[in-house]
C-alpha cells in the first residue's frame, strides 16, 4: 500500500523523530512510504482562534501537497471548494492510530515496552475522531489506542481516575486562559503519577507538548512519549 | 435584549483570579464533578440512553420549527383552562407584568422559586426597587440572595460556597448557632424562616420546565417541595417561561423528565414534578410567555440548536474550564458551555471571549441529553467573532503573519530553522520570560537541530 505521510508543522519542527518513528513504523507494516515535499500546516491554529477564512490558503495549499491533520482536515474543511481533490483527500486520509487499526488492521507487533503507562485520550481523537467510547456516551466501551498498546510485549497500562478528562493545550487556548491551560495539565498530569504512570503516551502529540512543558518545569521525572514511539519498539 | 452595556467578559482574567486559590478550585473542581459522576451512575442504569436522547433532540427540532404554532396551541388551550397569559418581548416586559400583578394585590412580597428566567430578567432587582421583597424559596437560591450574589451554576447556584461560609451567613442573618456547619441544622433553621414567609406570601412566582402545547399547562421540576409551597399557599400564581420550553404533548413529557433529573444530578426524577393546568378555585393563574432575544436566536442557522437547552447543567458538569473557572467567570446567568453560545448572540461585544473561554474538548456535545453540538457552534462563533473583526489586535496579527507563512513552503523552512535556532542558542531569559505566556509555567519545547522535512531530504538524495 502507498502511503502519504502528513507531518504536522509541530512535530516537524520540534519533534521530528516522531515522524521518523512514523515513517519507520508504517514501513515495517509492508507500505511504501512517500512524504510529499512542501508540506506545512493544516491550518487549525488559525481556524480554532476564529480566523477560519484566512486559513483558506493554507488548506488549499495543503490539499495541493495532498493530505491533512485528520481530525481538522476531516471536519472543518468545508469552507473550501469541493472539488475532486479535497473530497479525495478528506475521505483518504486517516490518523495514524486509526489507520493502523481500521485499515492495515494491525494485530501483532515485534515492540517491547516494560513500563508502566498512562494513556492520555486526547480530545480530538476522542470525540473528533471517534478512537474511543468517551465516558458521556453509552455505547460498549472500546479504545484503538489502547488496542494497539496492548499488543506491545511487557507493558503495563495504568487505569486513570479520570480516563477522558481534558489536559488542557486547546491550542491557542494555551496562552489566551494561560491560568486554566495549566491548571488542567498539572491535574492531568497528576492522575497519572497518582496511578503510577512512568510515561504518559497519546496519539496527540500537542497534549504531549503541553504535559512536557509543565513536568520539566518542575524537573518531574514522568516522561512523555508519542504512541507511535512505543509501537515502533 | 439591550446591547448598551459593551464592556467586555474578561474570562481568562477572572479564571486567573479564581485559579489564585489552589485549594479553593480543586474543591469546587472536586465538588461538581461528583455531581457529573452521579450523573455517569444514573444514566448507566437506562441502556436506551441514546436512544432517549436522539428522541428529545427531534422533538426539540420538531418545536423550534413549529414554535409559532405551538405557542397559539398553548395559548389557547391554557385560555381555555381559565389562565392568563401573558406575553413579553424582553426582560423590561416581564417585569412591568409580574408588577403590575403584584400591584392588583396590594402586596410588598412575592415568594419564588427557582426560574433562571426571572435572574437572566433581573426580576429581583427590579421589584427590590419597586420597594417589593422577593424571597428565593430554594435553598441554595436563598442562601446566594443572602449574599447579595447571582447563580454561579443553574442547577446548584450555590455550589460555589462551603457549608461554613453557610454556616456563617445563617449565623448572621438567621441567628443559628456561631461556628455552626452541620447541613441538616442549617436546612432545618432555613426551613422554619421560609415557612414563614410562605405563610405571609399573596403571590408565588415560579419558573417552567415544560409548557405542554396540547393541554395549556406547564410543568414545575423540582426537588425542594418550595414550588408547590408557595403555589399551594397562596390565592395567585405565576409562572415564567421561556418561549422555547414548549413541548407538543403530554406523551412527550416522560423523555423529558428521564433525561433531565439523570443529566443534572444522576437523579431518576426530581422529587417532584408538579403540573400546574387552572387557576385553583377562587384563584388566579399567569403564565408570562417571555422572548428576550431568543427569537432572534431561532433566525441564527448555525446556533438556532442552542434553544434545546432543557437547563439540566450537565455541561458545565462536564466542562473541565468551568469546574476550575467558577460560574461568575462567564459573568452571565447561564454561564458554562451553553452559556458560550447563547450569550453571543445577545450581545457579540460583551461576551465574544466566551467562545474562547474552551478547548473545544467536546465532552459538553457528547453529555447534552438533547445533542446540541455545543463544541461545534463554539467554533462557529469563533469564526463570527473573527468575521465582524471582533478578535483582539494583539491576537490577531500573530495569527495574520502565521496564516502567511504556513502558506507557503518556503517561508515555512525559513522561519522554522530561525526559530529553533533562536531557541536553541538565546538565553532561556530571552525566550522564556513573563511576558510569554507558555513559558510562565511551562518550558518550551528542546528545538531539534534538523526538523523532520530537513531530515527526509538527507536521507532521499
Amino acid at each position: 500500500m502507498e502511503v502519504g505521510l502528513f507531518i504536522p508543522c509541530y512535530i516537524d519542527q520540534f519533534y521530528p523523530h516522531v515522524g521518523q518513528d512514523t515513517l519507520s513504523l508504517l514501513e515495517k507494516m509492508g507500505c511504501k512510504v512517500v512524504y510529499p515535499e512542501g508540506q506545512t500546516c493544516c491550518g487549525q491554529p488559525l481556524a480554532n482562534s476564529g480566523l477560519e477564512h484566512e486559513a483558506k490558503p493554507i488548506y488549499s495549499h495543503l490539499v495541493d501537497t495532498f493530505a491533512g491533520f485528520a481530525y481538522h482536515v476531516k471536519h472543518h474543511y468545508d469552507i473550501v471548494e469541493q472539488d475532486s481533490d479535497v473530497k479525495s483527500v478528506r475521505e483518504r486520509m486517516y490518523d495514524i492510530t486509526a489507520f493502523l487499526t481500521d485499515v492495515l488492521k494491525v494485530n501483532q507487533l515485534e515492540a517491547r515496552f516494560p513500563h508502566r503507562v498512562g494513556i492520555h485520550q486526547s480530545c480530538h481523537g476522542l470525540r473528533g475522531l471517534r478512537m474511543a467510547r468517551s465516558t458521556e456516551l453509552q455505547v460498549p466501551p472500546y479504545s484503538k489506542w489502547r488496542q494497539l498498546l496492548e499488543l506491545v510485549k511487557d507493558i503495563q497500562l495504568v487505569e486513570l481516575d479520570r480516563p477522558d478528562e481534558c489536559c488542557g493545550f486547546g491550542g491557542t487556548f494555551s496562552v489566551g486562559e494561560e491560568a486554566v491551560s495549566v491548571k488542567m495539565g498539572q491535574d492531568r498530569i497528576a492522575d497519572h503519577k497518582r496511578n503510577g504512570a512512568e510515561f504518559i503516551t497519546s496519539g496527540d502529540m500537542s497534549c504531549l507538548m503541553h504535559m512536557e512543558g509543565l513536568l520539566r518545569r518542575k524537573k518531574d521525572p514522568v516522561k512523555v512519549i508519542h504512541l507511535v514511539e512505543i509501537l515502533n519498539g | 435584549m439591550k446591547q448598551t452595556d459593551t464592556v467586555k467578559v474578561d474570562h481568562a482574567r477572572k479564571a486567573r483570579d479564581f485559579i489564585a486559590d489552589k485549594e479553593r478550585t480543586d474543591w469546587h473542581n472536586g465538588a461538581i464533578t461528583y455531581l457529573r459522576e452521579k450523573r455517569d451512575l444514573g444514566v448507566g442504569g437506562v441502556p436506551e440512553w441514546e436512544d432517549l436522547r436522539n428522541l428529545a433532540s427531534q422533538i426539540k427540532t420538531n418545536v423550534l420549527g413549529n414554535l409559532d404554532d405551538y405557542l397559539e396551541e398553548f395559548e389557547k388551550n391554557a385560555l381555555a383552562n381559565g389562565v392568563k397569559v401573558h406575553w413579553a418581548s424582553d426582560g423590561d416586559e416581564h417585569n412591568r407584568i409580574v408588577h403590575d400583578i403584584l400591584k392588583r394585590y396590594d402586596t410588598k412580597m412575592v415568594v419564588k422559586s427557582k426560574s433562571m428566567l426571572t435572574e437572566e430578567c433581573h426580576l429581583n432587582q427590579y421589584l427590590e426597587s419597586n420597594n417589593i421583597e422577593v424571597v428565593d424559596t430554594d435553598l441554595g437560591e436563598r442562601i446566594i440572595q443572602m449574599r447579595h450574589e447571582g447563580p454561579s451554576h443553574i442547577v446548584a447556584p450555590a455550589i460555589h460556597i462551603r457549608k461554613e461560609e453557610v454556616g456563617q451567613l445563617f449565623h448572621e442573618q438567621l441567628n443559628t448557632d456561631e461556628g455552626a456547619a452541620d447541613p441538616q441544622y442549617l436546612t432545618e433553621a432555613a426551613r422554619q424562616h421560609l415557612r414563614q414567609k410562605f405563610l405571609e406570601a399573596d403571590v408565588a412566582l415560579t419558573g417552567v420546565n415544560f409548557a405542554i402545547a396540547e393541554t395549556g399547562g406547564v410543568v414545575v421540576c423540582t426537588n425542594e417541595g418550595n414550588a408547590d409551597m408557595g403555589v399551594h399557599m397562596v390565592p395567585c400564581q405565576i409562572h415564567s417561561m421561556g418561549i422555547e420550553k414548549i413541548i407538543p404533548r403530554a406523551g412527550d413529557l416522560g423523555v423529558f423528565t428521564r433525561l433531565l433529573a439523570r443529566s443534572a444530578t444522576g437523579q431518576p426524577i426530581t422529587i417532584y414534578t408538579s403540573h400546574h393546568q387552572k387557576p385553583k378555585p377562587g384563584g388566579e393563574m399567569h403564565i408570562i410567555i417571555v422572548d428576550n432575544g431568543r427569537s432572534a436566536h431561532l433566525g441564527r442557522d448555525d446556533f438556532y440548536t442552542a434553544l434545546k437547552c432543557i437547563r439540566c447543567g450537565a455541561c458545565m458538569n462536564s466542562c473541565p474550564v468551568y469546574r476550575r473557572s467558577g460560574g461568575y467567570s462567564y459573568g452571565h446567568t447561564v454561564p458554562g458551555p451553553i452559556g458560550s453560545i447563547l450569550t453571543p448572540g445577545f450581545n457579540l461585544k460583551k461576551f465574544k471571549e466566551l467562545p474562547f473561554a474552551s478547548t473545544l474538548c467536546g465532552a459538553c456535545s457528547d453529555v447534552c441529553p438533547v445533542k446540541i453540538n455545543i463544541h461545534e457552534q463554539l467554533y462557529k462563533w469563533r469564526q463570527v467573532v473573527g468575521e465582524k473583526g471582533e478578535l483582539e489586535k494583539s491576537k490577531a496579527m500573530p495569527l495574520h503573519w502565521a496564516g502567511k507563512i504556513l502558506s507557503s513552503h518556503k517561508k515555512y523552512q525559513i522561519v522554522g530553522r530561525l526559530a529553533r535556532k533562536a531557541l536553541r542558542f538565546l538565553p532561556g531569559a530571552i525566550t522564556s520570560n513573563r511576558f510569554n505566556p507558555w513559558s510562565r509555567q511551562r518550558e518550551l519545547p528542546k528545538p531539534p537541530r534538523q526538523s523532520f522535512g530537513e531530515w527526509y531530504k538527507q536521507q532521499n538524495k
